[in-house]
């Protein structure tokens, strides 16, 4: 059973080696959908997909944010991907299944998943 | 929406957004009563008397995105729809507090859900909002108040994701917890 005095050694572990990703210029930004018509679409399992995928590469120069409705309810869960540099990518009707192609061919390898993109969509 | 969870992850939004410091999550689950009640308190703006009697309208909303509001509506008819009931009250400048009560048994209830993955994400993405999390289910009680896991952490972020990771997992041990000693009584 996790305990808070596990915390407590995670604490004293990571304090040593702060990764400053928040402010860098070299970060990757994701936003994910989450008002009432990204959560009924299922954007909480997606939000989770990139928390793990993110985690489990250690993948430190990439910052999860979330955010409200962005005006195009049917295609929801709807995910904005910014590389440092380069214009915002619209993901639409995302899964956690689709979530591990874009961290790994558009995070990791740079090469936007365009048949994911609002683009291919509309 | 398709678990109560779900609602939770939507209603809490508008305590964010009404930039609450303080938000209580509470779930209390009475099988002897037969009642599942869910209360999201927050310190936040609150909200004037006439938006009170708007909000549970789907055509009011705060947003210029859209016209329609449809979280407090969902979460409302969720409730009834069990022979539950809704309750809403906010003062201006005072905070908001929301109290949905749910037929424990009734075949339209939705079920919790996970709930772990909704904490966590609320905790995590507003890591300058404290919350306070309460689930009793019968004489079991999870507590969780963000205050204590920051005042541990001191100074290390909840977004380190060693740490993200630490609380997913005792959020979801924990609650799994709590229905395991349900059982063995």
């Amino acid at each position: 059973m996790k305990s808070l005095a596990e915390l407590q050694e995670i604490r004293n572990r990571t304090i040593g080696n702060l990764t400053m990703r928040k402010e860098e210029d070299d970060a990757v930004r994701v936003v994910v959908g989450m008002a009432t018509c990204g959560i009924a679409a299922g954007a909480r399992p997606v939000m989770s997909a990139f928390v793990e995928e993110i985690a489990k590469r250690n993948l430190a120069n990439v910052t999860v944010a979330q955010t409200g409705c962005i005006g195009v309810c049917r295609l929801e869960p709807i995910v904005e991907v910014t590389l440092p540099g380069q214009d915002k990518v619209t993901y639409v009707k995302m899964s956690p299944e689709k979530v591990a192609r874009v961290v790994a061919e558009h995070i990791v390898n740079k090469q936007v998943v365009t048949e994911y993109t609002i683009g291919a969509a509309e | 929406m398709e678990e109560l969870s779900l609602h939770i992850l939507d209603i809490v939004q508008n305590s964010v957004a009404a930039k609450a410091e303080l938000i209580e999550v509470e779930i209390v689950e009475d099988i002897e009563a037969d009642t599942l009640t869910i209360t999201i308190t927050d310190n936040g703006c609150g909200m004037s008397e006439e938006m009170v009697k708007k909000v549970v309208d789907p055509f009011t909303t705060g947003r210029k995105t859209r016209r329609v509001g449809l979280g407090i509506p969902l979460f409302k008819l969720a409730a009834e729809l069990t022979g539950g009931d809704f309750e809403i009250e906010s003062e201006l400048g005072k905070g908001t507090r929301i109290l949905a009560r749910f037929g424990h048994s009734h075949i339209d209830r939705q079920p919790l859900g996970d709930i772990a993955s909704t904490m966590h994400q609320l905790i995590v993405m507003n890591e300058n909002t404290d919350f306070l999390y309460v689930h009793k289910v019968n004489g079991n009680e999870f507590k969780l108040d963000t205050r204590e896991v920051k005042e541990i952490l001191g100074g290390v972020s909840l977004a380190e994701y060693e740490v993200m990771v630490w609380l997913l997992e005792y959020l979801k041990e924990n609650e799994d917890s709590l229905y395991k000693t349900v059982g063995k009584e």
